[in-house]
């Protein structure tokens, strides 16, 4: 039964919760698909989690790699396929727990980066899992400057092959999925050099495990990274190369090649060999970053409702804690922004399948627009969710420290998104550079990519609001984000060229300003999330109560944008003291507007218990009940421990100098 | 391995740095002979083979609590040993041995002996004090339960007096009630201190502390009418038996009521304590031991990720150039400095507290307790304060670390999950704030009402002159000099003014339009949090100024100055809309600051590792490989990697169990 509580929040929705749940979802199909989907996957007791907060790092990896070869069989009785319509929500089903998702990448890159001949030769292997494939990039000194990578690849034209070795320590492979015990191949990232000469990195595919008995190719040393924050099915790997030698057919060579006599040719651009990670940033948003933390928002604001304390009324029953100010200003802000970040998602998607399609018919104009866009979004989107999803932990007292809460797992993984594809740092610095560029092409009068046009507008003035209602329209709120934005890109731009101009080295004014790219970075990221979810907003039906529940999230995001950066926008006086007063009523107001939908709102995330995975989140509420009985399925409440025995009885017994 | 020279890149910064970072060593632990003493019993532990285990990271949680029982056992035998007895003593000792972990006797030693030495009745402590202190009694401190943790008058358990035994009969009446997370409840302890409503005579008489046997002495098997065990698995704590306890008609004697204070007599009859205020000194000192833990985990977080950043090279500042220090690089100077400044605020800070409590502790004995309020308040917000900006900074240090802070071998998620529930524990955060709030809003309104108040809240008596001056208060002073840590005390503290002042007018405004009093409090608790953070953040740039006058070495004294200028000044271009909207500073003077923030970071760069090395963490304590004292970093990960239990055979049982069959297969 369900915790009246819960039930209590449930009765009088504003909006159809079902009819936000298919929006969410892109149509009733998808819903239909992706409910059947997480259907077959959790009533198989292979794919169970249930004991999962009780595992070993090597109990982990194992059960990770049964489930990923069970997916195969299952994929097969289902008539799942690659590319059908199903397959996207078969990793969310699993939550991401199952071995070779880097086998994927591999493969990826091998369509990409590879000529049609060798996509003919590996693809159908990977695909029958006849080799486990991983994908090394990253090195123990070297991250997300790719042009640092130490690893050699050095052609020889009498035996027709790259000698790959790992010159010294910090070159060793360092942090690839799947490559620490189960990879048998990999593409592996390394410097090319043809009669003495550096080409730059390359991808070459290497053999590391025998095909027979799985042990280790000669010339290769490899294991596992050992225990990180999260991630213990995954067995991220180390890679050391000593002269291994591959085909001269072995480096990926759509967009580049060296002949039988050693001419290197290159097709199209070499940016494009980047071009497989900055697919890979966008897509990981949506399943590794937006659902996390609506997740975490589900289980923190369900929790919230059940849980009583303390009291609000002298003489009333104590409080459900979400009635709390306090309280709704942690958890409704990151509920807004996981609605956000998943219509400025579904935007993003649509401007890649656009860009990819240009990209397949080699026209690499949108490259540098795509780039921008993937890091700083990846780099803003991260972040948020990140902090929020901490947010939501803490907000469940002490209980949230508990694993069977859920709120830790979801946290130590969805961290390490600010460091995986790209450190966040250097990803908006890049975003800066090209606002900087487009900023002063805008300038000069020459044409810039759509999504900066506004850069060209630059018109000073204040902001028109006259009382807090005024606040809640979109478009004066959109209006000062786009403001702030281009002050902050124009004054970067404005100091980077005074520092120039005063005999300032160009990389030197670089670094000086590179606190206020930063800045300038997010603002403008932040301001196209609030422009995209008003247009959003915009554009939803207006009945079953959708447009107005949005329309009151997209508020609360912006506003409470404007209230957490009070200063960026007080700071040219565009808002006024009063004005700041203003948004910082309008936006306490919203809280206790929105709080009413809190629970409708995270349910038509529509998230089974199973997937949460939550002592605290299910959806009948029985926090309490569930709670106790799972932590007696504790193995430390089970296994007869042997520290009684061994030092708890000798240290009771006073028979310490026995030890 | 062990034997290599020093990262060269270290070797050249700690040759470089303007003052001698052991004087600074010095000033945090109170003078030369602290330190002497400090390292004296740090060598004692690090060099006891008896200390010495596998790395924790490798061991499965229930390894962890072994080895951390075997090493308490011995630890407790070694301190008498030694004849360790100074509290402070014994608190580097322990954190030696555990290596800044929790470990399972800390309610033993931290709650259960302390609480029977200040509650106990003479008899109380002749039965359970000395068996306690021999650890035939091992004890444990059980106050939070599932349903209910910071607000404790919502408790539930109950101890009913029956005069016809004379018992007290205990019961867990709701699934709610379940005596949930006290540390070494799960496993280790035999006895408990369970705090449970009294009722007798047919009346409920509130909280009161009881000593129950949990556990049958000899086979330590649960007692009858008593069901304990562990939660589970947590984030962090892994060492740590945090357990829970349910209690089913379980009876204890009436003397098994710490009866110092209030009482029941044999036919029931209750007598009141004489005064509540008591068990405020008990919270205070924890919550400053609180603070002090935020800049020691703070500090080692900034140590590791400062030493790394000085060994890590990447891309390039300069065309043509080597690979640079990634410390010198803006972005991670921006990162880490700040960070740096606030653990060097926040030791001074802890150091402040303790010496307070300690000054008036004498008065609290001897009844005087008209200082404890205004301190229960601050540290109740500095509690909230510190550990919050500490959370966050460990965070930020590990993000700064790139990938590697990821990994467990850094060593800073240890220090994340072990510091972070700190935000929580003795008081959850938001709630510490809010009681601090409370104070401020009644000193506010003292003030208004024509008195002055005294303490660290005296600025408040500063507004009602400004009410009797005619101008408004946003055209005052635009004096503040951003290079002069005394000046920028001055502005924090208008800030802080003018966010209690505004918290307690909306306040106000509240309760003209509606009925509760609780009511208008809720819909001002945002502003009230935010006034309360002000005020904290005025108190820490405050303690931060003052100690600079006390550091006579000419090149400390300059290198802290810097420090605490940085502080003060990145904590307003973090919230420049206060300073703006307040009119305390011109949007001119914000330029100057974030300008100002940004040569600073230039300035203290050559010091950074010395500054790092002045916190003086050994090695084995930091337990860190990107933190090495000698940057041998790379070598030594792939070391540590290589005894990852993964890597225990060559080919991992899974690849016959699951690979294998299904390459067959398909």
């Amino acid at each position: 039964s369900v915790n009246p509580d819960l039930a209590s929040e449930r009765q009088t929705p504003s909006f159809s919760v079902e009819k936000l749940t298919v929006r969410l979802d892109g149509g009733a199909e998808h819903t239909r698909i992706r409910r059947a989907v997480v259907e077959a996957i959790e009533c198989d007791p292979e794919f169970s989690r249930e004991n999962q907060y009780f595992q070993s790092q090597n109990e982990r990896y194992e059960a990770a790699v049964r489930k990923a070869v069970h997916l195969q069989k299952k994929m097969h009785e289902m008539g799942w396929t690659e590319s059908g319509p199903e397959f996207k929500y078969i990793y969310r089903a699993l939550s991401g727990d199952v071995a070779f998702l880097l086998h994927r990448i591999f493969m990826r890159s091998i369509s990409v980066l590879g000529s049609d001949k060798q996509i003919a030769k590996w693809i159908p292997l990977a695909t029958q899992f006849q080799l486990i494939g991983s994908y090394a990039q990253t090195e123990l000194g070297h991250g997300t400057y790719l042009q640092g990578l130490e690893t050699t690849a050095v052609f020889d034209i009498t035996t027709q092959e790259f000698i790959l070795n790992t010159p010294k320590i910090s070159a060793m492979k360092w942090w690839p999925g799947d490559m620490g015990r189960s990879a048998t191949h990999t593409v592996a990232f390394a410097q090319l050099y043809v009669h003495g000469k550096c080409y730059g990195v390359h991808p070459f595919i290497v053999q590391i495990r025998s095909l027979q008995d799985h042990s280790l190719c000669p010339g290769v040393t490899a294991g596992d990274i050992g225990p990180k924050m999260n991630f213990e099915h995954v067995d991220n790997g180390y890679l050391m190369l000593q002269n291994v030698r591959v085909p001269r057919e072995n480096m990926l060579n759509k967009f580049c090649e060296v002949q039988p006599d050693g001419t290197y040719v290159r097709r199209g651009s070499q940016k494009i060999n980047y071009f497989t990670m900055t697919t890979v940033r966008i897509s990981l948003i949506e399943d590794e970053v937006i659902i996390p933390l609506m997740k975490a928002c589900t289980i923190a604001i369900r929790y919230s409702v059940v849980r009583r304390q303390s009291k609000l009324k002298p003489g009333e029953q104590e409080a459900k804690i979400l009635d709390y100010q306090t309280q709704q200003e942690k958890l409704l802000p990151p509920l807004a922004a996981a609605y956000a970040f998943h219509f400025l998602n579904d935007y993003l998607q649509e401007l890649f399948d656009k860009g990819y399609r240009e990209i397949q018919r080699k026209n690499f104009d949108t490259l540098p627009e795509l780039h921008a866009f993937s890091s700083g979004f990846k780099a803003m989107v991260t972040q948020y969710c990140t902090s929020a999803v901490e947010i939501c932990l803490r907000a469940c007292g002490g209980h949230g420290y508990s694993l069977l809460s859920g709120l830790p797992s979801l946290y130590t993984k969805i961290v390490a998104s600010c460091i995986y594809e790209g450190e966040n740092t250097i990803l908006l610095l890049q975003t800066a550079r090209f606002l900087i560029k487009c900023f002063m092409a805008a300038s000069a009068g020459q044409p810039v990519p759509p999504s900066v046009t506004y850069l060209a507008a630059v018109k000073p003035g204040k902001c028109p609001a006259k009382n807090k209602s005024d606040f809640l329209r979109p478009d004066i709120y959109t209006e000062a984000y786009q403001h702030m934005a281009v002050r902050l890109i124009s004054s970067t731009a404005a100091k980077l060229q005074d520092l120039i101009q005063s005999g300032v080295k160009k990389h030197d004014a670089w670094n000086q300003c590179t606190v206020q790219l930063v800045q300038a970075a997010k603002a403008h990221c932040h301001y196209i999330t609030v422009k995209n979810f008003a247009e959003t907003v915009e554009k939803l039906e207006t009945k079953a109560g959708i447009q107005k529940i949005m329309k009151h999230l997209c508020d609360l995001f912006a506003l409470h944008g404007i209230f957490s950066n009070a200063g960026v926008f007080l700071h040219d006086g565009y808002i006024s003291g009063a004005q700041m007063d203003m948004v910082t009523a309008s936006y306490l107001d919203l809280l206790a507007v929105i709080r009413k939908d809190a629970v409708p709102l995270v349910d038509a995330f529509d998230f089974t218990d199973k997937s949460l995975n939550s002592a605290l989140g299910s959806y009948d509420g029985q926090v309490y009940q569930r709670l106790y009985e799972w932590a007696q399925k504790s193995p430390t409440n089970k296994q007869t421990s042997p520290a009684y025995e061994r030092y708890l009885k000798p240290l009771l017994h006073n028979t310490l100098s026995k030890l | 391995a062990a034997a290599m020279a020093m990262n060269a890149d270290l070797r050249r910064e700690r040759a470089a740095a303007t003052f001698q970072p052991e004087l600074l060593t010095h000033i945090l632990d109170g003078g030369a002979e602290r330190t002497r003493r400090r390292k004296e019993i740090e060598a004692l532990v690090v060099n006891d083979p008896d200390f010495q285990h596998e790395d924790l990271n490798f061991l499965s949680r229930s390894q962890r609590y072994e080895q951390a029982i075997r090493k308490s056992s011995l630890m407790v035998m070694k301190l008498r040993e030694y004849g360790i007895a100074d509290p402070e003593e014994i608190y580097w000792f322990k954190s030696f041995v555990h290596r800044g972990r929790p470990e399972p006797l800390d309610l033993h030693l931290g709650m259960f002996l302390p609480t029977l030495l200040t509650q106990a009745t003479p008899e109380q402590q002749d039965r359970f004090f000395m068996p306690a202190w021999n650890l035939e009694i091992i004890g444990t401190y059980a106050q939070t339960e599932m349903g209910h943790g910071t607000h404790l008058r919502g408790l539930e358990t109950t101890a009913t007096y029956d005069p016809a035994t004379q018992e007290f009969i205990l019961n867990s009446p709701t699934v709610t009630s379940i005596k949930w997370w006290p540390g070494g409840l799960g496993k280790t302890s035999n006895h408990a201190i369970v705090l449970a409503q009294l009722y007798t005579q047919g009346q409920c008489k509130g909280l009161h502390a009881f000593i129950v046997p949990i556990r049958q002495l000899g086979t330590h098997e649960p007692l009858p009418g008593i069901t304990v065990g562990d939660i589970g698995p947590k984030f962090g704590y892994d060492e740590m038996d945090n357990g829970y306890l349910k209690m089913d008609n379980f009876r204890i004697p009436r003397e098994n009521m710490l009866m110092k204070y209030a009482q029941v007599e044999p036919d029931g009859t209750y007598v009141k304590p004489l005064s509540d205020k008591l068990t405020y000194g008990t919270m205070v000192f924890i919550r400053s031991l609180i603070v002090g833990d935020s800049a020691r985990s703070l500090s080692r977080a900034c140590t590791i990720a400062i030493r790394y950043s000085a060994v890590r090279h990447q891309s390039e500042l300069k065309p043509g150039e080597p690979e640079p220090q990634i410390l010198d690089y803006q972005t991670q100077q921006y990162k880490l400095f700040p960070l740096l400044a606030t653990a060097y605020a926040f030791h001074f800070v802890g150091a402040y507290i303790k010496d307070t409590y300690r000054r008036i502790s004498g008065d609290i004995n001897e009844g005087d307790l008209s200082e404890l309020p205004e301190l229960h308040a601050l540290t109740a917000g500095l509690k909230a304060f510190t550990s919050w900006t500490a959370n966050a900074g460990i965070e930020e240090c590990r993000m700064a670390c790139g990938g590697h802070g990821y990994s467990r071998c850094s060593g800073i998620p240890d220090i994340y999950v072990t510091f972070t529930p700190s935000c929580t524990y003795e008081g959850e955060n938001t709630v510490m704030m809010l009681q601090t709030a409370r104070f401020l809003v009644k000193s506010y309104t003292q003030v208004s009402s024509g008195q002055r108040v005294t303490g660290t809240v005296s600025y408040l008596n500063d507004l009602s002159r400004q009410r009797i001056q005619p101008q408004h208060v946003a055209a005052r002073t635009v004096t503040v000099r951003i290079n002069d840590p005394v000046s920028l005390v001055e502005a924090y503290k208008a800030r802080a003014a003018r966010l209690v002042e505004a918290a307690a007018k909306n306040l106000q405004a509240e309760l003209n339009h509606r009925k509760s009093k609780e009511d208008a409090w809720n819909r001002t608790s945002v502003d009230l949090v935010r006034a309360s953070e002000a005020h904290c953040h005025y108190v820490v740039v405050k303690l931060f100024t003052a100690k600079l006058s006390e550091i006579s070495n000419a090149a400390v004294r300059a290198v802290m100055t810097e420090l605490c200028l940085l502080y003060a000044l990145y904590g307003i271009s973090k919230n420049t809309g206060d300073f703006l909207q307040a009119g305390i500073l011109t949007n001119a003077q914000i330029t100057q600051v974030n300008q100002h923030v940004k040569e600073l970071l230039a300035i203290i760069r050559p010091n950074a590792i010395a500054l790092v090395d002045a916190f003086d963490f050994h090695d084995v304590h930091l337990g860190s490989v990107l933190g090495r004292y000698d940057g041998n970093v790379y070598e030594n990960m792939f070391e540590w990697a290589k005894k990852s239990p993964l890597n225990k055979t060559e080919v991992h049982e899974s690849f016959h169990k699951h690979l294998k069959p299904m390459q067959a297969k398909l």
